[in-house]
């Protein structure tokens, strides 16, 4: 059934005389700023809504572990590869966080997996492309955990409360993320020639598909309009790129590299910079299957799940065998 | 040998051990049967890496040679590395990687014991840092040889299969080694006569539970512990070392 609603467009907001009694309660509890907790009443778009965006955050930690996982055994130091690691079971730890709020809106783990694993859900866009470079990690840390801050702040204040308290804990983690990337960046920006070549040609490939991380423009985006009403989604796309650029740019200068956008410049004016958007027809390209490791990365989460089976399966079976012996056990010793 | 080289030695053969097999567990991250053993093994693996810090750290020191624990890490060929050729076996199945590193924990928890005792302190300090690790991978790996072997048909033929191919690799952690005996008449290494009994009463009883047969036949390879290794070393020091040796020098 939420394979259907995954395909619902947001078809906006309802006006008030459109709404059930019921509705307009839920939309005065959302506008006075309260939270919406699993027992509460809730219209199924809502819930639909909630579950299509938790369920792709979370699909987006896990298939994110794989780009950063690819440099684990390669990484330079023991310091560097500690770091690594830990970052990379932070984000297993956000996946978990997340599938289980989802799962307090009646959808399993294993249904949201399948969903994925048979292409009717989506993970972040940004998670197909490669990490060819020791800088990559630098660069994902820096670009990727910095624009997945930007998009998350905001979401500690979403109307679901069981969404937003999971958001509470993964921002935590993610400055720390988005910290060891830039301290990456910064070795690499200040060593030889080569670790140089290595950061701008990081920052030349992430730059585009880290501003895609936002979503299409407002004016194209299908579900903004309902979900900003209902406090799924607090800021428009545009809005919260706009904010990634103006932290990003003087950044980008502070590490002596190039911009591979060459209009970006401050607009005295706007106090914001100016800049190129990324190529929305790759962007939509990747979504549709069609980026450099979508293939690679959904494979890869796909074996691990079918390599996986008999192990869950072993342990599933275990555990039956174990409470089979306690009932014995208990029936015995009320025998005696 | 002098008593400094024997310790440098075995200090190294300690990092050694867990610098390869949290290169191993590493490989796991992302591929794992589910989320939960994801963070479990990249939890192993983080400890391991810990462990290695300081133990190749504190080789480091007593070589006294100006190196430190990522020098040795990363500027060393195989034939200098010390670790047992079990931990250094590739991964294969979810099961075979943990009946490793059952074999290893069962080991290691009890080599740490006689550690936190020796009269050299920071050997003490070290082991008893890392022997709550242990104790908890002990616990975790134990358990899913014993969930596992008395699991379905499937996946107790596979961690039977897992046992039988890791068995020969064992022997080795037990090779008594002249070179140490100094360090053990100096008190800086406990005596380990009773560490096979003790290791072997410890597996048993866990494939007991697991419903598993300890093989019979006790061919046990070596050559780990003097640097002579298997294939698949040369593959994984390329791997690990690609950096340090692509570019010397270079800050990271
Ligand atoms: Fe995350
Ligand atoms: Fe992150």
């Amino acid at each position: 059934m939420y394979a259907q609603v995954l395909d619902q467009n947001d078809s906006g907001v309802k006006s008030r005389e459109d709404m059930s009694e019921q509705e307009q309660i839920f939309q005065a509890r959302i506008d006075a700023g309260e939270k919406i907790e699993p027992k509460d009443w809730m219209p199924d778009a809502y819930r639909a809504m909630l579950i299509r965006q938790i369920g792709q955050h979370a699909h987006s930690e896990i298939v994110g572990q794989l780009p950063e996982g690819n440099w684990i055994t390669r990484a330079p130091t023991l310091e560097r590869k500690a770091i690594l690691l830990a970052k990379v079971q932070d984000e297993a730890g956000h996946g978990l966080y997340l599938y289980a709020a989802a799962e307090t809106l009646g959808v399993s783990r294993d249904q949201l997996t399948e969903m994925l694993h048979q292409g009717r859900m989506k993970y972040s866009s940004i998670f197909n492309y490669p990490t060819l470079t020791w800088a990559d990690i630098g660069a994902v840390g820096w670009l990727v955990d910095g624009a997945a801050i930007m998009n998350q702040v905001p979401l500690q204040r979403t109307s679901y409360g069981p969404y937003a308290r999971a958001m509470v804990r993964i921002c935590k983690e993610e400055s720390f993320h988005q910290r060891q990337g830039f301290a990456i960046m910064m070795k690499m920006a200040n060593g030889n020639d080569a670790q140089r070549r290595m950061a701008q040609d990081a920052l030349d490939r992430m730059w585009f598909p880290s501003l895609m991380m936002f979503g299409p423009p407002d004016k194209d985006s299908t579900h903004s309009t309902r979900s900003m009403a209902w406090r799924i989604k607090i800021n428009g796309n545009d809005e919260l790129r706009q904010k990634f650029v103006d932290q990003t740019a003087p950044q980008i200068e502070f590490l002596s590299l190039t911009c591979p956008d060459n209009n970006l410049k401050w607009n005295e004016e706007k106090q914001g910079y100016d800049y190129t958007d990324p190529d929305w027809k790759e962007f939509f390209a990747v979504l549709k299957g069609n980026g450099p490791c979508n293939k690679e990365r959904l494979g890869a989460r796909v074996k691990a799940w079918e390599d996986g089976a008999w192990v869950r399966d072993g342990l599933m079976a275990h555990a039956r065998k174990n409470a089979a012996r306690t009932v014995a056990k208990g029936e015995n010793e009320n025998v005696q | 040998m002098t008593q400094r080289e024997a310790l440098f030695e075995f200090l190294q053969h300690l990092g050694d051990n867990t610098l390869i097999l949290s290169h191993r567990v590493s490989e796991w991250c992302g591929h794992a049967p589910v989320i939960e053993e994801d963070i479990a093994l990249a939890n192993t693996a983080l400890d391991l890496i810990g462990q290695a810090q300081m133990w190749l750290g504190l080789a480091a020191e007593i070589e006294g040679a100006g190196r430190d624990a990522d020098a040795l890490t990363y500027h060393r060929d195989s034939w200098d590395f010390r670790n047992l050729l079990l931990v250094e076996r590739p991964n294969g199945d979810f099961g075979k990687t943990l009946m490793r590193q059952f074999l290893f924990d069962a080991w290691q928890a009890l080599m740490l014991e006689k550690l936190a005792r020796s009269e050299h302190k920071q050997i003490a300090a070290i082991a008893g840092k890392a022997i709550k690790e242990v104790a908890y991978h002990l616990e975790r790996s134990g358990d899913t040889v014993i969930g596992l072997g008395d699991g379905t048909e499937e996946s107790h033929a596979r961690m039977q299969a897992a046992l039988d191919d890791l068995w020969p690799y064992c022997g080795e952690m037990f090779n008594l080694d002249e070179r140490y005996n100094a360090l053990i008449l100096a008190n800086i290494l406990p005596r380990m006569d009773d560490l096979r009994a003790r290791w072997l009463s410890k597996v048993t009883d866990i494939f007991d539970d697991a419903t598993l047969v300890i093989p019979t036949d006790n061919f046990a390879h070596s050559g780990g512990k003097s640097g002579r290794h298997t294939e698949h070393l040369g593959h994984l020091l390329c791997e690990m070392q690609v950096l340090q040796r692509s570019y010397p020098g270079a800050k990271w």
